[in-house]
């Protein structure tokens, strides 16, 4: 009994476990429902996964499952960067622990009975229980927006390092809080218009409406929706990185309003899409840029920093080009974390960029089905990229060190690079092949994209099932995390040591 | 890390290898000829009455068709199609230029919304020559058609140009609501025209053609002669009886065909129906794919309808040249 006590005392009750659970649970999501769909039909392995679980797999009620299914993994990815944030960013106690336990039964039930409702048996109790977990994340949210308050004297900056005002308000605290209120704002946005679409079971997916002239304001609401909270997941994971890598200085103090800027404005031209789609463009368009702004300072600090921080640690005062880069490559897991960042310039925002300047020359003259699959190409690609940052902060969380750090950080940096590259490549691939040879061109492509995907996939399995056996050990790495179970950054113990 | 290196740099050649091997000049190919017994000259009558339009089962979606029509049992093949162009080219009706072949059309409204494009009256291109994917070619003075494709559905064709073919012979494309009730019938709300499952041997789409390819001995994605999965066994592959509950064959698969709506604000027209390039979920009866009215593809083609009756319908009006949403 003991035994099992302190392993849930362990997952449950410490930060470390919490991610853990989350982050299992979605490779387990993946890993099933990755086999329902690409070459896993040719290969027969959806059958038998369908066989298998006792899956209904109606043709009917596929875009419903797909929403289900991304709620869900949503849910959990959301409840990662909370338990993150209670965990890294001073709050009262009394909070974090009532947030945590919120956003965990919420992405859970979510889960849970998202994915029952979806794929095993159309009953009403799943689904009920499906919003009553999505009703506990937005819950968090409100609670999370109590306790990051950025107003609270408590939580002012004392050290000149960090942005802040005049009167010491943190000012990256203000860029998570403003996140947080962005999102609740936005869920509602996306829960009004999905109480229609969703109860009347008439859902849609998004990308299936992208060429009618006239859409309906709850199907922009949709739209609008998507778009905003995976800015906003993303935003986030930004912020945590920042945090991760104790982002200071000129940079951080330029970072901080950007970014605070980039989220009201990105999250206001989303809402305005309803009203004024015209224009909603365009105001997307500024607010992004800030964000991105407020990112590439991000980038350049973290990796000046860890140029210089290994630098110092070898006792090298001045280095060229070569050493600077290989200081800078030595830890693939800070690097690749930011690394993805840049990378998601190329697959994803440059790729959105060139398709709306050239939306009318090229995209809109290729059938509708080519230009779906870019979009979802899109924003596939940004949220696996958002997912891998959390794996290389995970895996540095864990401590992995060594030789393991550096084949589990290169292995996660280049296998998702080029399933990322040859999906962006399959999804522009009418720009270098035609029609009637794309096939070959697809079949290596594909080929890539499975090497890469499956690297990845390997290596999480490996790190997951480490972790598994590892729970069976009296005194595993487990233990140590249940004893310190805190995530720490330099940033939150100053903090704490000041208070 | 090396190892790592030299991997990375082994997939990257790998996927740039993928961008080569694309010939500058177009060869037409040949292929085994397949009679199917199914005779793409026949027409079925679709009788005025209800049925379930879209995806969901629910009666804000019976819809009403109030006329009788009829509907070609098949996609127009390359061989109908050669002919018409003959016809067409001997009656005047359709011109060669720069390698295409064009014909007229009235043009449409436009309101200059967002991605509308202007389509005013003029010659549009109906069907490319030489064109890499086509299988019809003209010697100057006469269309003909690869051979072994004289059965399979003509593909690369234009909105314009099915438009063109059907209003040649006095038809008219069918409307989407058409085209939805000729598939699913007014029996029960199904998925595909012959019910909710779907195997490689219903239809020509990503999961059967490894075998078609297979059969007809090609080693590239291929359309099937029209009719084809019939139940008739071909070689080692056994079809199942794909028919619509009227008899209509390749309502789902092997390519995708235009319908007549013009939508309000939208240059786009729809096709449906999915094709052999594509997954299961296009080949629902409700899916639809778009494209510009000069778009053509290596999958896409058409089937004609036909009036009844004289007196214009009440809810649609496929008479009339653009079929207002």
């Amino acid at each position: 009994m003991k035994f099992i006590k302190e392993r849930l005392e362990y997952l449950f009750a410490s930060t470390k476990g919490l991610v853990l659970v989350a982050i299992s649970l979605i490779s387990l999501v993946t890993a099933i429902w990755g086999t329902l769909s690409g070459p896993m039909v040719e290969w027969g392995v959806r059958d038998f996964t369908v066989r298998l679980l006792g899956m209904k797999l109606d043709p009917f009620f596929r875009e419903g499952r797909i929403i289900m299914l991304y709620h869900t993994i949503a849910m959990a990815v959301i409840a990662i960067e909370v338990y993150l944030m209670t965990s890294i960013i001073p709050m009262k106690r009394r909070y974090k622990l009532t947030i945590n336990a919120t956003v965990t039964v919420g992405y859970l039930s979510s889960l849970i009975f998202g994915l029952g409702f979806a794929y095993f048996g159309r009953n009403w109790i799943l689904h009920g229980l499906f919003l009553f977990g999505l009703s506990l994340m937005f819950f968090t949210g409100l609670l999370l927006a109590v306790a990051l308050w950025p107003w609270n004297k408590d939580y002012y900056v004392r050290s000149p390092e960090y942005a802040h005002t005049k009167s010491g308000v943190d000012l990256e605290r203000v860029a998570f809080f403003t996140m947080v209120i962005a999102t609740l704002g936005s869920s509602l946005f996306g829960a009004v218009a999905g109480a229609y679409f969703g109860n009347g079971f008439e859902t849609f997916l998004a990308e299936n409406t992208v060429r009618f002239a006239h859409k309906t304001p709850l199907q922009l609401g949709i739209i609008g929706h998507l778009h905003i909270m995976l800015t906003l997941i993303a935003v986030a994971i930004t912020l945590i990185v920042g945090r991760w890598l104790d982002f200071k200085g000129i940079y951080h103090k330029i970072a901080m309003p950007l970014m605070i800027f980039g989220i009201i404005v990105i999250t206001l031209g989303v809402w305005m899409v309803v009203p004024f789609e015209l224009i909603a463009h365009m105001i997307i368009y500024v607010g992004s840029t800030f964000i991105m702004l407020a990112a590439l300072m991000l980038v350049i600090y973290g990796w000046r920093k860890l140029i210089k921080d290994r630098l110092n640690e070898l006792g090298i005062e001045k280095a060229g080009f070569w050493k600077g880069l290989k200081a800078l490559l030595h830890d693939p897991l800070k690097f690749g974390a930011l690394w993805q960042m840049v990378f998601m310039n190329f697959t994803v925002s440059g790729v959105g960029i060139f398709m709306a300047i050239e939306l009318d020359k090229i995209f809109r003259v290729w059938p509708w089905r080519e230009e779906r699959v870019t979009l979802t190409g899109h924003w596939h690609v940004l949220a696996a990229l958002i997912a891998t940052i959390i794996l290389m902060y995970y895996a540095d969380m864990v401590g992995l060190k060594g030789k393991i750090r550096q084949w589990f950080g290169w292995i996660l940096i280049i296998g998702s690079d080029v399933a990322f590259a040859g999906a962006t490549i399959y999804s522009l691939k009418r720009l270098f092949v035609k029609a009637y040879y794309q096939e070959p061109f697809v079949s290596k492509i594909f080929l890539a994209m499975d090497i890469g995907l499956a690297a990845v996939l390997v290596i999480l399995a490996l790190l997951l099932l480490w972790r598994l056996f590892d729970l069976f050990k009296g005194e595993g790495v487990w233990r140590r995390e249940k004893e310190n179970p805190e995530v720490e950054v330099p940033r939150t113990s100053k903090e704490v040591l000041s208070e | 890390m090396r190892r790592i290196l030299i991997i990375t740099l082994a997939i990257a050649s790998l996927m740039l290898w993928g961008c080569v091997n694309q010939p500058e000049k177009w060869t037409h190919e040949e292929i085994k000829h397949i009679d199917t017994g199914v005779d793409p000259n026949s027409w079925v009558l679709i009788p005025a009455g209800e049925f379930f339009e879209g995806q969901f089962r629910n009666l804000r979606h019976l819809k009403k068709l109030n006329y009788d029509y009829e509907i070609m049992v098949t996609d127009v093949t390359n061989a109908q199609y050669a002919k018409y162009l003959n016809e067409a080219l001997a009656a005047g009706k359709i011109k060669i230029e720069n390698n295409q072949v064009k014909g007229f059309y009235p043009g449409e409204k436009y309101t200059g919304f967002r991605h509308e494009r202007k389509i005013g009256p003029g010659y549009y291109l109906y069907y490319p020559l030489e064109e890499h994917g086509t299988r019809i070619k003209f010697d100057g003075k006469t269309f003909t058609v690869d051979k072994g494709f004289e059965n399979h559905p003509v593909t690369m064709v234009t909105w314009f140009g099915a438009r063109g073919y059907c209003q040649f012979y006095g038809w008219r494309l069918p409307t989407e609501a058409e085209w939805e009730k000729a598939a699913r019938g007014t029996e029960d709300f199904r998925a595909y025209p012959w019910g909710n499952e779907i195997t490689p041997h219903h239809a020509n789409y990503d999961l059967s053609n490894k075998e078609i390819r297979k059969l007809l001995g090609v080693n590239h994605g291929i359309t099937t002669p029209v009719g084809f999965f019939n139940g008739k066994k071909y070689g080692d592959f056994q079809t199942v009886d794909a028919k619509s509950p009227y008899g209509l064959y390749d309502m789902a698969g092997n390519v995708w065909q235009w319908v007549a709506d013009k939508h309000e604000r939208m240059s786009d027209r729809f096709m449906k129906g999915g094709s052999w390039m594509d997954y299961d979920i296009y080949l629902r009866i409700w899916a639809y794919n778009s494209a510009l009215p000069y778009n053509y593809y290596i999958n896409v083609g058409f089937r004609c309808a036909r009036d009844v009756k004289k007196e214009a319908p009440q809810e649609e009006n496929p008479a009339s040249e653009n079929v207002e949403k």
